[in-house]
């Protein structure tokens, strides 16, 4: 349950946008969830109703993307979509694979009235 | 009123991440292998420590930095054995954070050759923040059940090796030791594996010379 630490983080680079767009509030906040990421969303949206009270984004929606755990494989080059945290390429069985997306916590975009 | 879409694009935990590199380039500089091990608390991380300083103290000093949420107990469990310690407490938080580490730098004498890091006890939270080491190891003792690499995929995932702990039990537990190691290591197939025992003192050997080869590996790489 490290939810509330990353909204922490969030708020700080969030606050920082605001005050160099000169916002007078932020309407929306999309991030990026890989699957992998080890966050759970539906703690992330408590968190950041929590955290957001008092603040430029006191009335902003929080927008999440879940972002499948995808690989490619370095010997057959296929891509595949993985489910169940298995490292093994389903097509040739290798286990030289490459992460492509799933592992990201972004901060993707920021809707602002200025 | 202006509307206005602003493109950010940035990692939440980028500034954990960019302290985490300065602290691995400062002390991988100083010659310094920091080991992080993560754990569920109970899993006997402080045990193996102490066992491993009982190997490596003599030829290869150490210092060690320990991650609770509350006492100092286990740092001055190391203390006993001679090796500087220190204690961070979060009071609360599950998870250390590279700034916390950041603070200790100044402190961490010149002369040692690894700086283990004991995070707080817990398979999920540590497994997100990069604390600078330039190996992460995940511990799993054996009572605490053969399913658990499936359970926590990322803390499997992003470590260099699994030290099984308490293999003095085996005898007493329904445990599955291949089991365990396939499914481990089919979330992580570069994982290195290792069966520990503190009690008996089983294992403790091989895994010091792997963290002493890879310490020479990290020296050659910085020398190349």
């Amino acid at each position: 349950m490290h939810e509330l630490s990353l909204i922490a983080s969030l708020f700080e680079i969030l606050q920082e946008k605001a005050e160099e767009q000169k916002a007078r509030k932020v309407v929306l906040v999309k991030l990026r969830v890989g699957k992998m990421a080890g966050v759970v969303p539906e703690f992330l949206r408590t968190a950041f109703d929590l955290y957001k009270d008092g603040t430029v984004a006191r009335e902003a929606v929080l927008e999440i993307e879940e972002v499948p755990l995808r690989v490619r494989c370095r010997a057959c080059h296929a891509v595949t979509e993985k489910e169940d945290f298995v490292f093994v390429c389903p097509a040739c069985g290798s286990t030289d694979l490459e992460t492509l997306e799933g592992m990201e916590l972004v901060l993707e975009k920021l809707d602002l009235e200025v | 009123m202006v509307k206005k879409e602003v493109l950010v694009r940035e990692e939440i935990l980028g500034s954990n991440k960019r302290i985490a590199s300065e602290i691995r380039s400062r002390l991988e500089a100083g010659g310094v292998l920091t080991v992080n091990l993560l754990s569920s608390p109970g899993a006997g991380k402080t045990s193996l420590l102490e066992r491993l300083a009982d190997v490596l103290k003599p030829n290869h000093p150490m210092a060690v930095i320990e991650g609770d949420i509350e006492t100092d107990r286990d740092a001055e469990r190391i203390r006993r054995k001679g090796i500087p310690a220190w204690q961070i407490t979060t009071g609360g938080a599950c998870h250390l954070e590279a700034k916390m580490i950041a603070r200790l730098l100044p402190e961490i004498p010149a002369d040692i050759k690894f700086l283990f890091i004991e995070n707080v006890g817990n398979l999920v939270c540590p497994a997100s923040y990069d604390l600078g080491e330039s190996l992460r190891c995940v511990l799993l003792s054996l009572p605490e059940g053969d399913d658990k690499p499936k359970k926590y995929p990322k803390a499997f995932a992003t470590a260099d090796c699994l030290i099984f702990t308490k293999a003095d039990l085996m005898p007493h537990l329904p445990f599955d030791l291949r089991r365990a190691e396939k499914e481990a290591l089919e979330v992580n197939p570069k994982l290195r594996v290792f069966l520990t025992s503190a009690v008996r003192g089983g294992g403790i050997a091989e895994l010091a010379r792997y963290f002493i080869e890879r310490r020479v590996n990290m020296l050659q790489r910085r020398h190349a």
